[in-house]
């Protein structure tokens, strides 16, 4: 280290230049959790073992939940019973990810979006509705970034019966549906 | 302007809570907090929430998201607090002394079970340069050289932990959600753990969601007949380097007391008080949080408590609940369960051995490796 020293740029200094003080210590602690997932995705997680997406109503209201809840969040009431939604809908919202969780670049980029999942018997606005948020596959990158996508029909494709596990990744995308 | 304690639910006070989530949790604990406060319907009759929890504990970044839906609080103003559901109670009397607000929800919940790394997890709390690099094995022995440093500079001996182990027991089985109360524990016969810290003096997690509702003097009386007025609360943490804290008293504990009850008018807390419910999760800890709250001078609370001072049904009785060495550490819920159940003897829901339950001191610290304290006092 050679100390602090006036910046070669007034108006700022390249961080390759600047000299600080960092220390380094090996990573101690680690953090990890086994998270309990209670009555209500507990049930649903199950449901999608079985390859069924599964919702809590609400009929004061008429809102459902999915991912479900116990509890009604608006009416502050236990909810009045499950439902079973179907694995289909339309995409809300979606964006091409060109990075990895970790932020590395990804070789392929992958659409991500929200969907909003069909009820039986049931419509939702586009303010509050049950649905998830998952990849969308069998739509091109320019489908995504113009927009296209968005009103697209969608229905889940489920990995094989025997890889699934009770996890929101027994589905593997919501592939585009081409009339 | 008084502040009164109109509404008080909890749920779960198990080791570990397998069926419900915190969210469910959470909800159930609210429910009964409303009901408790005459049916109130948090949509409409509550100004603001104030929610106590620490991201770490949840395994969750930004957890404050997390707070408000399973108390009815979506979409209204909630803000979380990372401290002791205590701090959360100055919140809300910040508030409703305010004049802005008529009714504050206070929450908290813990679930250690879900924490797979608890002794890694605490540690990310020591200080990452000067103190987490030591790769303690034990967050214990910290507060093991707290006891040693106390013990040493006011004589106490292990014949006076044992005391404070054997009365949490026994009082902590006539308190039904004191999972861990077991009345004849002998602390001798169990395992050192960092000495002079044996298994028995160190109180063991629990999963837990207190909920409690405080309104304005205003409103208090049309949620409930009885409220329990705070008369203050206060908080202090002494430093943040471990290193630089006085390692034989809490200082923070002083600190807070003296606050609450300069707020509460009171002069003489130990003729004043009638019963304490205090941070106990490291036996000694109970001792010097008698006299920081100055229920007894320093370094006298070991010799009291023997004599059975502090005792159901003695002088000025503390922690009738068994304190969390009966009740078990529910993290920041901690100060909540302290809370709830000195209101539910002060309303006589809970029928304790204490002569005077018209004034009462509350603690909570926030464990080690913190230098923190809130303090309240409690009137009917």
């Amino acid at each position: 280290m050679t100390g602090a020293t006036k910046p070669l740029n007034p108006r700022g200094t390249k961080y390759e230049r600047a000299d600080f003080p960092v220390f380094e210590f090996p990573v101690v602690g680690k953090a990890r959790y086994n998270y309990t997932t209670g009555e209500a995705l507990g049930r649903f997680l199950a449901g999608l073992k079985d390859g069924r997406i599964l919702g809590t109503y609400c009929n004061k209201c008429g809102r459902v939940f999915v991912p479900p809840r116990m509890y009604c969040s608006y009416c502050f009431r236990e909810v009045d019973g499950w439902v079973e939604v179907r694995d289909e809908g339309v995409v809300v919202t979606a964006v091409m990810s060109y990075i990895s969780a970790t932020r590395a670049r990804l070789e392929k980029p992958v659409a991500v979006g929200v969907i909003k999942l069909d009820v039986p018997g049931r419509t939702f606005d586009d303010h509050f509705f049950p649905g998830l948020m998952h990849y969308i596959c069998g739509a091109t990158e320019d489908d995504v970034k113009s927009m296209r996508i968005f009103g697209a029909r969608v229905k889940a494709k489920w990995k094989p019966p025997e890889q699934r596990t009770g996890s929101i990744t027994d589905i593997e995308c919501f592939e585009v549906v081409r009339p | 302007m008084k502040v009164g304690i109109v509404g008080v639910g909890w749920f779960g006070f198990q080791p570990e809570v397998v069926d419900y989530s915190f969210r469910e949790m959470m909800f159930k604990a609210a429910q009964r907090a409303y009901q408790d406060a005459g049916g109130l319907d948090p949509r409409s009759d509550v100004d603001a929430f104030v929610s106590c929890q620490e991201d770490f504990w949840e395994g969750i970044a930004i957890s404050d998201e997390f707070a408000p839906d399973p108390v009815g609080g979506a979409m209204k103003s909630v803000y979380t607090v990372t401290g002791d559901g205590l701090q959360c109670v100055g919140q809300a009397y910040m508030m409703i002394k305010s004049g802005l607000f008529d009714v504050v929800v206070v929450e908290s919940h813990a679930k250690p079970s879900d924490i797979v790394t608890l002794n890694d997890v605490m540690f990310f709390a020591t200080d990452p340069i000067s103190v987490r690099p030591l790769s303690l094995e034990n967050i214990h022995a910290l507060a093991a050289l707290e006891a040693r440093a106390y013990m040493d500079k006011f004589n106490v001996s292990e014949e006076h932990l044992d005391a404070v182990v054997e009365k949490a027991h026994k009082a902590g089985s006539k308190n039904p959600r004191a999972v861990y109360a077991s009345p004849g524990r002998s602390r001798p016969d169990t395992p050192v753990v960092a000495d002079p810290l044996r298994e028995a003096d160190i109180a063991k997690f629990v999963d837990a969601a207190v909920v409690v509702v405080l309104a304005s003097e205003r409103v208090a009386k049309s949620f409930n007949d009885t409220p329990v007025w705070v008369a203050g609360a206060w908080w202090s943490t002494e430093i943040s380097s471990l290193e630089l804290h006085d390692w034989a008293f809490p200082l923070h504990a002083r600190e807070a007391a003296d606050g609450a009850y300069t707020q509460a008018k009171i002069a003489d807390p130990a003729k004043e008080i009638g019963f304490a419910e205090v941070d106990n999760r490291y036996s000694f800890k109970e001792l010097q949080h008698i006299e920081a709250l100055r229920l007894a001078p320093r370094g006298m609370a070991g010799e009291l408590l023997a004599d059975g001072a502090f005792c159901p049904g003695g002088r000025l009785p503390v922690n009738l609940s068994g304190g969390a060495l009966a009740e078990g550490v529910p993290f920041e819920v901690h100060g909540l369960a302290r809370l709830s159940y000195a209101v539910a003897v002060m309303r006589g829901d809970i029928k304790a051995q204490v002569d005077r339950r018209e004034a009462a001191v509350v603690h909570s610290w926030r464990g080690v490796p913190t230098t923190t304290s809130t303090v309240a006092v409690l009137r009917i």
